[in-house]
């Protein structure tokens, strides 16, 4: 059986614009690598987490597969279809079986439309669920399906009347109501407060049972430990560990995959970490360092590091033959 | 103990809002400092935590009240209003704002921003406000070349730097910082959250740092109090608080945040926190708790020495309702 999603040397690069002095001085012209060949697969029921830093290219991995961005190369498979190179007019009938939910549920929603209009709206764009009936009916799943239970008692209020949670709820109960394959979560609780936080992982969490894959874009190494099946870690546009979320967390092989564990921080007192915090931050991604991307900042590079550019592969202390890095070491 | 650089006794602001009516939004705080301690306030949005922190620098909009008494080094900074904070403000409180990396003024340079509190102030003019603005900007780990350089010109992690750098302009005793790390990614928290821990051990500078993220105080902090619609519901040491809170919110909030190793499940809080504009009865937690009996619908806990020096308000902890909370 085909995958539901799968990427294979995804490049996304964006133009750096130069100005009009820029341009007639006739400066190179410049290019920020934001994907850099990224490769993985996700399974029906599935939940991959991209983890990473800021500017490591994961929400623009997840533009690109649903289209928002242009990838300069590389293949999108959705169910076996090639989607990386159709027009927008033969995407718009994909468009529903890929949705997206946001950060920021106080942004994404809007404000002066009821709860009924905002689940409704993605039905009446793709012209679906024929009768003002059938609409409801299924708007009213879709709530029922989000916990917003009981749906009456939600249809008609408006944004401002609901709870940083609910608002969430309300997003990706707009995003469900087209009943798609794929649901990108981009950060979906780093906006929320810590206690509502794990209801709505929980419920992304119980939507694969009916077999949605979701790909959650997070900064959060622990959030994506206790709900992804697997993580793929980003960094400077590639992916330099992939494998089981277990097996990425207990047994990191990649010294960027080690630090980052490292730094983050532990609830218990008696477990504070001995951090082993890299110095300076992410370089830029217009000029990506040569060789292992990784290097200048890795605790254990060697001069070789900066010749040769590791590719993804099984790590030799990996307990799992799904478990891959990135690294001349490993 | 020794004597606290920083105590503050019920404080309560009350906020008028626009329709009528008052918002009660810190309800009789109280907690000391001692010199060079680092102690975190945790809580969620709309806690009050923010704004007991404003008040204790005096940075309250026009449209709330203050009570309480709020002591620094001895001497009480409400009592006089304006004209007893401002000649301590910054001087010897200072803050870090939250969002403070972007709230640097884009047209000036960095050393100039550092340069214009210390000048205001007296402490230092001149050439000899700006090399001692380059010596904070090294002290924070930013090259003191780089003073001249505008805020666009640093990273997100270095324009935070630069913002701690400003409130130390004139060493101040006790920094607050509300939530400091929060818009920052984890490689670079954990260097800002390293840097507040190197002050308070190098410079003897007192930490109060106010955070939704219950791991970064656990990781900093020696002590911390969990506040829960504008009051302390439980205060101690963060090893207490761990590892035998006395609260069931504190319980609670810890069972809510995913822990990298752990295995236990994560589950949220159901409910969401009372509106401070009304009047509350009984414990303002008792809706959403889960061991909530008899006495919390009508009977207010106060906040009592549970264990030496660990406090928490809950009737769970009082002897005389032992046998119907069992």
């Amino acid at each position: 059986m085909t995958s539901l999603l799968e990427v294979e040397d995804l490049v996304v690069r964006y133009l750096v614009p130069r100005g009009i002095v820029g341009t007639l001085a006739r400066r190179p012209k410049r290019r920020v690598h934001a994907v850099e060949g990224v490769s993985f697969s996700l399974e029906r029921g599935e939940m991959l987490a991209l983890v990473g830093e800021s500017g490591c290219g994961k929400t623009t991995t997840a533009h690109a597969i649903l289209r928002l961005v242009d990838a300069e190369a590389g293949s999108i498979r959705l169910d076996g279809e090639q989607i990386s190179r159709l027009s927008h007019g033969a995407l718009r009938p994909l468009r529903r079986r890929m949705q997206i939910i946001y950060q920021d549920p106080y942004e994404s929603l809007d404000p002066r439309f009821r709860v009924w209009r905002t689940v409704e709206e993605p039905l009446l764009i793709h012209g679906l669920g024929g009768s003002k009936e059938d609409r409801r009916l299924r708007v009213v799943t879709a709530l029922e399906r989000v916990g917003l239970t009981p749906p009456d008692l939600f249809l008609d209020r408006y944004p401002h009347e609901l709870s940083g949670g609910q608002r969430q709820r309300v997003a990706i109960a707009a995003g469900l109501v087209l009943e798609p394959e794929l649901l990108v979560a981009d950060e979906p609780v780093s906006m929320l407060d810590v206690s509502v936080r794990a209801g709505v992982l929980v419920l992304l969490d119980r939507l694969r049972d009916g077999g949605l894959g979701v790909l959650m874009i997070t900064h959060d190494l622990s959030t994506a430990a206790h709900f992804a099946d697997r993580i793929a870690v980003m960094y400077l546009g590639r992916i330099v560990e992939e494998g089981p979320s277990r097996e990425v967390v207990t047994n990191p092989q990649h010294p960027y995959t080690k630090a980052l564990m490292s730094v983050v921080p532990k609830p218990d007192p008696r477990e504070r970490s001995r951090a082993q915090i890299l110095r300076g931050e992410t370089p830029n991604p217009i000029d990506v360092p040569p060789g292992c991307r990784f290097h200048p900042r890795c605790p254990v590079a060697q001069d070789i590091c900066s010749m040769e550019d590791p590719a993804l592969r099984a790590a030799k202390q990996a307990r799992s033959p799904e478990h891959v890095a990135a690294c001349l070491f490993t | 103990m020794s004597d606290p650089v920083l105590s503050v006794a019920d404080l309560n602001v009350w906020f008028d809002l626009p329709h009528g009516g008052t918002l009660h939004a810190v309800r009789g705080v109280s907690f000391s400092l001692a010199p060079g301690e680092r102690f975190g306030l945790v809580g969620e949005s709309g806690c009050g935590k923010t704004t007991s922190i404003l008040a204790l620098m005096g940075l309250l909009p026009p449209n709330a009240t203050v009570s309480g008494t709020i002591l620094l080094e001895g001497k009480d900074l409400l009592v006089g209003g304006e004209s007893s904070i401002r000649p301590r403000r910054w001087v010897d409180v200072s803050m870090i704002f939250q969002g403070a990396m972007n709230a640097l003024n884009p047209v000036k340079t960095v050393g100039s921003q550092i340069v214009e509190p210390m000048e205001l102030h007296e402490i230092a003019q001149g050439a000899d406000a700006r090399t001692r603005a380059g010596e904070l900007l090294e002290l924070v780990g930013i090259p003191a070349a780089r003073a001249d350089r505008y805020p666009h010109e640093f990273s997100g992690g270095m324009r935070q730097r630069a913002a701690i750098a400003m409130a130390l302009a004139c060493e101040p005793k006790v920094l607050l910082a509300d939530e400091p790390t929060t818009a920052l990614d984890v490689m670079v928290q954990a260097q800002i959250l390293d840097l507040l821990v190197s002050l308070t051990t190098e410079l003897g500078l007192t930490l109060a740092l106010v955070t939704h993220d219950l791991p970064v105080v656990a990781e900093v902090c020696e002590r911390g109090a969990v506040m829960y619609a504008g009051e302390i519901v439980e205060m101690g040491t963060v090893d207490a608080l761990y590892h035998s809170p006395r609260h069931p919110y504190t319980r609670l909030l810890f069972r809510a945040v995913p822990d990298l190793l752990g295995e236990t499940e994560v589950v949220s809080i159901p409910g969401v926190p009372p509106r401070l504009d009304r009047s509350l009865e009984g414990c303002p937690f008792r809706p959403r708790c889960d061991r909530a009996f008899e006495p919390c619908g009508s009977v207010w806990p106060e906040l009592r020495d549970v264990t030496g020096g660990h406090l928490a308000a809950c009737h769970l902890n009082d002897p005389s309702y032992a046998e119907a909370s069992s």
